[in-house]
């Protein structure tokens, strides 16, 4: 079983995703898609030199949910703020320490951030310790920081093993 | 009524596309104009897709979710792009220091 499946979670995604581009769930394409699922991950299993191991899978469908809910207010915000008078804007850049280990979960804060509230990743530092964000709006940097912290960062941490 | 719930979703996501790009053309700013595309954008699309998602669905049979790989494929690759054209713009001008120097100045001279 180990053999055959070396990354089950990214065997699941790759079925998913065939069917999805098929857009039908007939069992020719199910097994088709059994067949890739279980053949593309041992051809690319070498292209993972530390592949992440998530602790927690299920979580992330809860961040998830938090995630697309954000990205409807993010949406509102920004377009409040594109549509207002400019020069009350206060844009600026502002560090953001990680506590993250994990290469994976920082991919997907860094992309979280950018997809959220006024924020974009701008930068990431070379020893991975810290983000540089360009923030388009800043009132207050210290409350910024420890809601993403609180809001992305703890989920993540807690799915991906840190 | 679903037609009219296929529009009133086509209408959100072309507002909020246009949003984004009146943002990119209002900013004054490179860093400032990342902020539309990556966000007003993915809803404007989210919203199309899923009008297109309702309208095949009462067309075809069987559902039609392949939407959701353009949803998904889209919010992997927004923010990477932005990622890489902030990054770039900071490498060209000099590293954050001076930019964050530069911009402290021109606060400076608004006060005056």
């Amino acid at each position: 079983m180990k053999r055959l499946f070396p990354q089950p979670l990214f065997s699941l995604c790759l079925w998913l995703i065939w069917l999805l581009l098929n857009n039908s769930a007939a069992p020719g394409q199910a097994l088709l898609g059994i067949l890739l699922a279980v053949t593309i991950p041992l051809f690319t299993v070498r292209f993972w030199p530390n592949r992440p191991r998530l602790r927690r899978p299920w979580r992330l469908a809860s961040y998830l949910a938090v995630l697309l809910w954000d990205i409807t207010i993010a949406n509102l915000v920004v377009a409040r703020l594109i549509l207002g008078p400019m020069h009350r804007l206060r844009p600026g850049f502002i560090t953001l320490p990680l506590d993250l280990c994990n290469d994976s979960a920082i991919v997907v804060l860094t992309n979280t951030i950018s997809l959220t509230p006024g924020t974009v990743s701008a930068d990431l530092s070379i020893d991975r310790r810290s983000l540089l964000l360009h923030v388009l709006d800043v009132d207050d940097e210290a409350q910024l920081i420890a809601h993403i912290k609180y809001r992305y960062e703890r989920p993540l941490q807690e799915i991906f093993e840190c | 009524m679903l037609e009219l719930l296929t529009s009133f979703f086509l209408i959100v996501g072309g507002l909020f596309a246009l949003i984004g790009s009146i943002g990119m053309a209002r900013f004054p700013e490179l860093f400032m104009r990342l902020h539309g595309p990556t966000k007003a954008t993915t809803l404007g699309v989210g919203g199309i897709l899923i009008a297109s998602m309702l309208h095949f669905s009462s067309r075809e049979a069987g559902l039609s979710l392949h939407e959701l790989l353009i949803a998904m494929f889209l919010m992997i690759t927004a923010p990477v792009s932005a990622h890489l054209i902030a990054r770039s713009m900071i490498h060209l001008r000099g590293g954050i220091d001076q930019i964050r120097k530069k911009s402290g100045e021109q606060a400076e001279q608004k006060e005056t």
